[in-house]
């Protein structure tokens, strides 16, 4: 049954992302009539106010929100299988903090200026030491507790550090950004930035899409997974770079988005049977329908004030974190 | 010699609370003694207030400025400031200078000012100009506190006459301008940056997006106006994301076939007479436009 079931939900999850994507297109403060909208979009006169503000602004923000989603949930529900543990999200455990302190310093060290792919690369290299801590601090055996402190710790070393470069930036505007590296956000984000990160997200996307079969095997235990010819070392070193080419990449042009990676692979694994290959798939449709959600309620709830997206995710995310810790601890994990 | 005996009455541990009392009087005092007898060692906590105080201070007069007051973005005489000593502000270093008058910002020195005053400093305090007729007043107002009424009346005779002679000519059908800064904000007709755009002849296209007195103004209303000309500010050194939207593709393809004009500066901060450079630069990019 599960097997009709599974493509009916990518379907469905498919048909989500594609109805938030038109919507997303469709708001924005420029006042335009969904057909004046569709018509700039499609056929719209290069250089007209409109097919500007359809292809320049919307269209970048909107495919943004598919990319960063996608790979949040993605590498979510990644990390949950390779560790077992349902509380592992790139958010919460630091990788996108350290991203964020990677692409800050690519930024005001003037790297990104003199060289563009700096920015997206430094965001990897950020996310890879960290989710090679976590490995080193909290793998397989090393429990949700440790997980979860260590993570802390990363998250708060790197939100400091942050702060720090950007309090000793010469520009004044900087030291206000804090709260963009740490809660994210698309408002004005154009095609640069999503040419910048989307090779990285696509690359990324395809190691954690081939782990599939590995993390299957992972269910058994690793002795189990072992005797069915699954390398573990080498299916580790292609978490650590994928989630860390997807995420870094997402950080670099879009902050650091909590839950999204939390709250998608939870609401989605009992639809897929806890089955970690197809939770992959799902995860990341899931995942760029929430952000597009997210992206949509942050400009309707408040259209002049460019509030963050993290403050959304979290809101839904954080008590959904709460309700699985008490979980793991009734359980005794 | 009265705010003296007040601050000494102040910080006096064994007197404090009649300190306490005693000091605003006794700077309300030192206030209205200042009228006779003009302060001899003048501190400016506040970038505005340090330009209006190096323009009409008599030389020795002004003993410190502020650090801003050195900072080319945000001053128009940063280069005149190197010839003075600058305050980090808190009270304690202004209090060390021993000043007989202080000058400040409504806004953000607040409890520095408050503190001053309790030690029984004569504080005046200049809140931000909106128009020609605040700049009139300021320098009036720091001509009268600094004892230099008549450098004040020249500077504004030279001030009313230069603004007369730009404001000439204004074209019939003025061009429709948006200033636009980082963080997209965009400054209404109620600011000074307003007053600057419509004495060079210009029509601030905000105002048809309903910012009277300015706030953010989306990167799609922006286009969605279509002005004929976009006044953008000059750049910080590093990075920041608030800047970003400046160099946002829509923008520049947008600005390919209008004027994008990088023109506001730290002419454009204060209400000093240096606002006439900032009209002046406005109206020859105005008579150039197509």
């Amino acid at each position: 049954m599960t097997a009709l079931r599974f493509p009916l939900l990518m379907a469905l999850l498919g048909a989500l992302v594609l109805v938030l994507f038109v919507l997303s297109m469709a708001f924005g403060p420029a006042g335009l009539t969904p057909g004046q909208s569709a018509a700039a979009l499609l056929g719209g006169e290069a250089g007209a106010a409109e097919t500007l503000v359809m292809r320049e602004i919307r269209l970048p923000r909107a495919s943004l929100a598919v990319l960063v989603g996608a790979t949040l949930g993605l590498s979510g529900a990644a990390l949950q299988g390779y560790l077992r543990n349902p509380l592992a999200e790139p958010g919460l455990i630091g990788v996108s903090g350290s991203a964020a302190l990677g692409a800050v310093l690519a930024l005001q060290t003037g790297l990104a200026a003199a060289f563009a792919l700096a920015l997206p690369l430094m965001a990897l290299g950020g996310a890879v030491l960290a989710v090679l801590v976590l490995l080193l601090l909290a793998g397989p055996g090393g429990g949700a507790f440790t997980l979860i402190l260590a993570g802390i710790a990363i998250s708060a070393l790197a939100g400091a550090l942050v702060s720090l470069v950007l309090n000793l930036s010469p520009n004044p505007f900087a030291a206000t950004e804090m709260v963009f590296w740490m809660m994210g956000s698309l408002a004005d984000r154009s095609f640069l930035h999503v040419w910048l990160a989307a090779p990285f997200v696509a690359l990324g996307g395809v190691m954690l899409l081939a782990l599939g079969r590995g993390l299957d095997a992972l269910t058994l235990g690793e002795d189990a997974a072992a005797a069915l010819g699954i390398g573990l070392a080498r299916l580790r070193l292609v978490l650590v770079l994928g989630v860390a080419a997807g995420v870094g990449a997402a950080t670099a042009v879009a902050g650091a988005i909590g839950f999204v990676g939390l709250v998608v692979p939870h609401l989605l694994r009992p639809l897929v049977g806890a089955q970690p290959s197809r939770l992959l798939w799902a995860s990341m449709l899931g995942g760029a329908a929430m952000v597009l959600a997210a992206d949509i309620a942050v400009r309707l709830i408040a259209p002049e004030r460019d509030l963050k997206l993290g403050v959304l995710t979290a809101i839904v995310g954080a008590p959904l974190f709460l309700h699985l810790i008490w979980r793991t601890r009734r359980e005794g994990l | 010699m009265r705010a003296r005996a007040g601050i000494a009455a102040a910080t006096g541990a064994r007197h404090w609370l009649g300190g306490l009392l005693l000091a605003p009087w006794l700077a309300c005092a030192a206030l209205a003694g200042a009228r006779d007898a003009p302060p001899q060692r003048v501190v400016s906590l506040n970038v505005c207030t340090d330009q209006l105080a190096m323009l009409l201070a008599a030389p020795g007069q002004l003993v410190a400025v502020s650090r801003l007051a050195r900072d080319p973005h945000a001053s128009a005489m940063s280069v005149e400031a190197e010839g003075y000593a600058t305050t980090p502000g808190g009270a304690e270093d202004v209090f060390r200078l021993n000043p007989d008058l202080v000058l400040a910002g409504s806004y953000t020195t607040h409890h520095a000012t408050a503190m001053l005053r309790r030690l029984g400093v004569p504080v005046a305090e200049f809140t931000p100009t909106r128009d020609f007729d605040g700049i009139r007043a300021d320098i009036l107002r720091v001509g009268a506190l600094l004892g230099r009424e008549d450098a004040a009346e020249a500077i504004l005779a030279a001030f009313d006459a230069e603004l007369a002679a730009l404001r000439a000519d204004a074209p019939d059908d003025p061009p429709r301008a948006v200033l636009y800064s980082a963080n997209s904000w965009s400054s209404g007709e109620a600011t000074l940056a307003g007053a600057i755009l419509r004495s060079a002849g210009f029509v601030n296209a905000a105002a048809e997006a309903g910012l009277a007195y300015g706030g953010t103004l989306p990167l799609e209303q922006l286009i969605m106006l279509a002005p004929d000309a976009v006044i953008t500010g000059t750049r910080y050194g590093g990075s920041s994301r608030a800047e970003a939207v400046l160099d946002h593709p829509a923008l520049r393809s947008f600005t390919d076939t209008r004027a994008l004009l990088p023109l506001s500066d730290a002419d454009w901060v204060c209400g000093t007479p240096y606002v006439l450079r900032a009209i002046a630069r406005l109206r020859a990019a105005r008579e150039a436009l197509p």
